[in-house]
């Protein structure tokens, strides 16, 4: 796939898939985090062409004895690979993944390859994911025809670094690590032939040796790394087919768990420096308002505190540790105002979202055939329900924490962020600083969940404003009360759904919305009804809208997995079975339903008061039914017994990560239907640490969580967020199935006690 | 003022306003950083130690409670030989961390519960095991605790 040379091309429109027919009214889907328009496409290449990113890598990666490849990897002389990847594993296991991807293909010895963060440098920003992304926005085909040199100057521009979209394996991976590892696998057989003076078809390579089977000589890909990266690479590396895998797809453990059971592990919480001071901070209650006055004396009699800054928002105490800071903090009586936003309340935003939906004038419509000739048909069975879904709180059990110190004019910081490159960027402007001129050290992050786009963490300019008025390192940590009172939420979201049934079968189906964004395009409508309408009323509240562990799948899939059991009920059949007819015969989502159904035992007796709730949603490009075994405890609170998940990403990298995080994202997914949510009351968040803002605990969460992968070979699809969204509206049918009540709001405690 | 106690075996002696949590005496004085911040009001155990054998939410004990006792963190875990701790080994053998970040104190909480119990029951399990996990490791959690007492595990993932 060489550039393009005419990039003024008359693009065609792409081709609609095979398998699911072209909605009319679907907008091509504009990915946004933040400020960063995320594109990219189908081909590979802008490592071969990029002279300047390679040189400025190399400098910064690769050292004496070393041999660097592309961007992203390098071969010392006692054959150690060491692979850089551009995402942050905050433990979702995605550098070891990235790094079975290229060792695979590599044919490396796994236990001589490492896999190291790449550094938060321009030259790592990873074309890879721009690429990946294009298809789902512009087409396959436009995609295709877009220059590759183009596409690695958009990525180093926007820039990107980032981790999110569960695109790591399906995008970095996918594109970048194996063709990487392919194509210097290549090299080094070109090279051994030369040296050998054999034909590099007669060459094979197993465990970072290359072998000359015929006259029994190798070579070490240690000896072959320095001539091997003085050659041009192949842009089109023939990869290995499934059956010749050794790595990928196979149960090797993680690299950094061994850190982290000895407490040796550092975070960006833990980091220290000589001299360097603690901080803690207050900002406005109410989001929007700002810092009219505070008196700083009080703070400063506690003792440890040494100084009080004032910052637009809030209010910062520095002292000699945590503790004193906090004190301190706890002894100001700040007067912020609530910048117009008092009035503001989840109530209110309840009532402004129905009254959008009941003005039927949506901001975006997508859909297909006439719903309101399917209402209004003879002998149709009309359906409605409404539901309502609560802002969501990240809560990363980690607490924001970032050092920064100003020194001879740069700004250097430390902590854990998803974007190492935007948060140099957001760094710089916030301090009124070059880009060059602030170095970000990125470092273990206790969870992130969509918390951590640097789009979204105010910290940054926090810590670059700090640093700015102190001679001393000084590490910025917000409490957990600040954690959860300046959070930015999965958005509040109010639903309702109509539809026609005729003989057994949905024959129209509508779906409006309020929220702030529009998920059109990002969850996909997986069943076929002659007509669908699906609405869109955008409603802004004073919150800051964040990613939350799979966005709008979380709502879109409880809105409309509740509803599909709604419909079986009033067509008097199995919610299974209702769903499968409703799904293309012989497509991937049947065969993800069924074998669900079959691993629960599906339709097999229950005891008394335990019911049964099943629930699938794509998201990210990867199918997931979920099936939940319920019931109620005398409180009115749910009894979660067992789960089932089902799972077809395409292919399964590592079996033991993709696991974790089925099962982990499941139980995130049950924590928040049952008890999560974040209130406000005159614009303020009322909730303000676990106590109030609880999450599911290991006594709570079902003693067997099944799961199960499907290697459909599809195109490979996302692992991290995928697995939460089927599980509230598996838990909401459970439910109904036991008790007959439905629960259209969630989280289901406030709604049980209610 | 001046505390006397022991951290690890180690005799240790700081001095700290009577008032600061033994979380940050360690964090923030001792340098000892397994030990993590969580919440600060004992609701999410990532904080927890052991005080003389018991497991405690440090963020919420003032240094000067302990004054004369034994603390046990998990740097204090392994033997002298640095060999793992039971629960420690078991918890890699069940790669039960993901962020990793609560998993100090999930271990410690295990620690004290085989400690106390023996071989724990999957009740007991659930009654002692009450630190948040956001990631949700609770299946592997218990597998790795039923593990590290040689009882197969009856449940958690297939």
């Amino acid at each position: 796939m060489a550039d393009n040379p005419n990039p003024d091309l008359d693009l065609p429109e792409a081709p609609a898939p095979a398998a699911k027919p072209k909605k009319k009214g679907v907008k091509r889907r504009i990915f946004l985090i933040g400020s960063a328009l995320i594109v990219g496409g189908g081909v590979f290449g802008v490592w071969w062409t990029d002279s300047s990113a390679k040189a400025k890598a190399k400098a910064l990666t690769v050292g004496e004895g070393e041999h660097g490849f592309l961007t992203w990897m390098k071969i010392a002389d006692d054959d150690t690979v060491t692979v850089f990847s551009p995402h942050i594993d905050f433990g979702q296991g995605s550098h070891t993944a990235l790094g079975q991807m290229l060792a695979d293909e590599l044919d490396a010895a796994w236990d001589k390859v490492k896999v190291e963060q790449a550094p938060a440098d321009l030259a790592f920003a990873n074309a890879a994911l721009a690429k990946g992304f294009l298809p789902s926005m512009v087409g396959e085909m436009v995609a295709g025809l877009l220059p590759d040199a183009i596409i690695g100057m958009m990525a180093r521009s926007m820039p990107i670094q980032i981790t999110g979209g569960s695109s790591a394996i399906r995008f970095t991976g996918e594109v970048g690590m194996r063709k990487t590892g392919a194509a210097v696998r290549m090299a080094l057989i070109d090279e051994a032939a030369d040296r050998l003076g054999v034909p590099a078809s007669e060459l094979t390579t197993a465990d970072s040796v290359v072998t000359h089977a015929k006259t029994g000589k190798s070579l070490r890909y240690g000896e072959l790394a320095a001539g091997a990266a003085a050659r041009s690479l192949s842009s089109d590396p023939v990869l290995k087919t499934r059956d010749q895998w050794k790595l990928i797809g196979k149960p090797v453990v993680r690299r950094d768990i061994p850190a982290k059971v000895d407490g040796s592990a550092v975070y960006g919480i833990d980091f220290t420096l000589p001299d360097m001071r603690v901080a803690t901070i207050a900002g406005a209650p109410v989001r929007g308002g700002k810092l009219e006055s505070v008196d700083a004396a009080p703070a400063l009699a506690v003792n440890g505190v040494e100084k009080v800054v004032k910052l637009d928002d809030a209010v910062i105490v520095i002292a000699k540790g945590y503790w004193q800071a906090q004190k301190g903090l706890a002894a100001l009586s700040p007067k912020f105002t609530d910048g117009g936003h008092g009035g503001m309340s989840s109530p209110a935003i309840y009532a402004a979202q129905a009254k959008l939906i009941a003005g039927g004038k949506p901001d975006n419509e997508a859909g297909d055939g006439d719903v309101e000739a399917a209402f209004g048909a003879s002998g149709a069975k009309v359906v409605e329900a409404e539901y309502r879904v609560p802002f969501l709180h990240h809560a990363m059990m980690e607490p924001f924490a970032l050092t920064g110190h100003f020194k001879d004019g740069t700004l250097h910081l430390w902590g854990g962020l998803q974007d190492p490159l935007s948060t140099r960027t957001r760094a710089a402007k916030a301090a009124g600083l070059d880009v060059d001129n602030v170095i970000f050290n990125p470092m273990i992050m206790g969870g992130g969940f969509g918390r951590r786009f640097p789009d979204i963490v105010e910290i940054i300019d926090q810590v670059a404003l700090l640093a700015k008025q102190v001679p001393y390192p000084v590490k910025l940590i917000w409490s957990r009360e600040e954690d959860v009172r300046r959070g930015t939420y999965r958005p509040q979201s109010s639903a309702g759904l109509k539809a026609a049934i005729k003989d057994g079968t949905i024959t129209g189906l509508r779906m409006d919305y309020a929220q702030s964004g529009n998920a059109e395009g990002e969850v996909p409508f997986i069943y076929n009804i002659p007509a669908t309408s699906r609405r869109h009323f955008a409603y802004q509240s004073n919150q800051i809208d964040g990613p939350w562990r799979s966005v709008n799948a979380t709502q879109i899939g409880f809105y409309t997995e509740s509803f599909m059991d709604e419909l079986a009920a009033a067509a008097g059949e199995d919610p299974y079975q209702f769903r499968r007819k409703h799904l293309a015969p012989g497509s991937r989502h049947i065969a993800v339903l069924d074998m669900v159904a079959k691993r629960s035992g599906w339709g097999t007796p229950l005891p008394e008061g335990v019911g049964r709730g099943i629930a699938i949603v794509e998201s990210f490009g990867t199918i997931v039914a979920e099936v939940v075994e319920a019931g109620m405890k005398e409180d009115g609170s749910p009894d979660v017994l067992k789960a089932w998940a089902v799972v077809d990403c395409g292919t399964t990298v590592n079996p033991l990560n993709a696991e974790a995080q089925i099962a982990g994202g499941l139980i995130m997914g049950l924590s928040s239907a049952i008890g999560e949510q974040v209130t406000l009351d005159k614009g303020a968040v009322v909730e303000s640490n676990f106590a109030d803002y609880p999450i599911l605990k290991l006594a709570e969460a079902p003693t067997q969580i099944d799961v199960h992968f499907i290697e459909s070979g599809a195109k490979t699809g996302g692992i991290g967020e995928p697995g939460l969204p089927p599980a509230s509206p598996a838990l909401a049918n459970a439910l109904a199935a036991a008790s007959g009540k439905r629960i259209r709001n969630l989280p289901l405690l406030a709604q049980a006690k209610a | 003022m001046a505390i006397a106690f022991s951290v690890n075996g180690k005799p240790v002696s700081v001095e700290a306003d009577a008032d600061t949590p033994l979380l940050w005496v360690l964090r923030d004085d001792l340098g000892m950083t397994g030990t993590k911040f969580g919440c600060g009001i004992a609701a999410c155990g990532a904080c927890s130690v052991h005080i003389d054998g018991a497991v405690t939410r440090s963020c919420s004990v003032p240094v000067s409670d302990i004054a004369g006792k034994a603390v046990t963190t998990i740097e204090g875990l392994k033997g002298a030989d640095g060999v793992l701790h039971k629960v420690q080994a078991a918890w890699i053998d069940a790669q039960v961390p993901q962020c990793g970040y609560c998993q100090s104190g999930q271990i410690m909480a295990a620690v004290a519960l085989i400690e106390r119990v023996g071989t724990p029951s999957d009740a007991q399990i659930d009654e002692a095991m009450t630190n948040i996990c956001r990631c949700g490791t609770y299946p592997r959690i218990r597998k790795a605790i039923l593990a590290a007492t040689g009882a197969a595990a009856q449940t958690g993932e297939a």
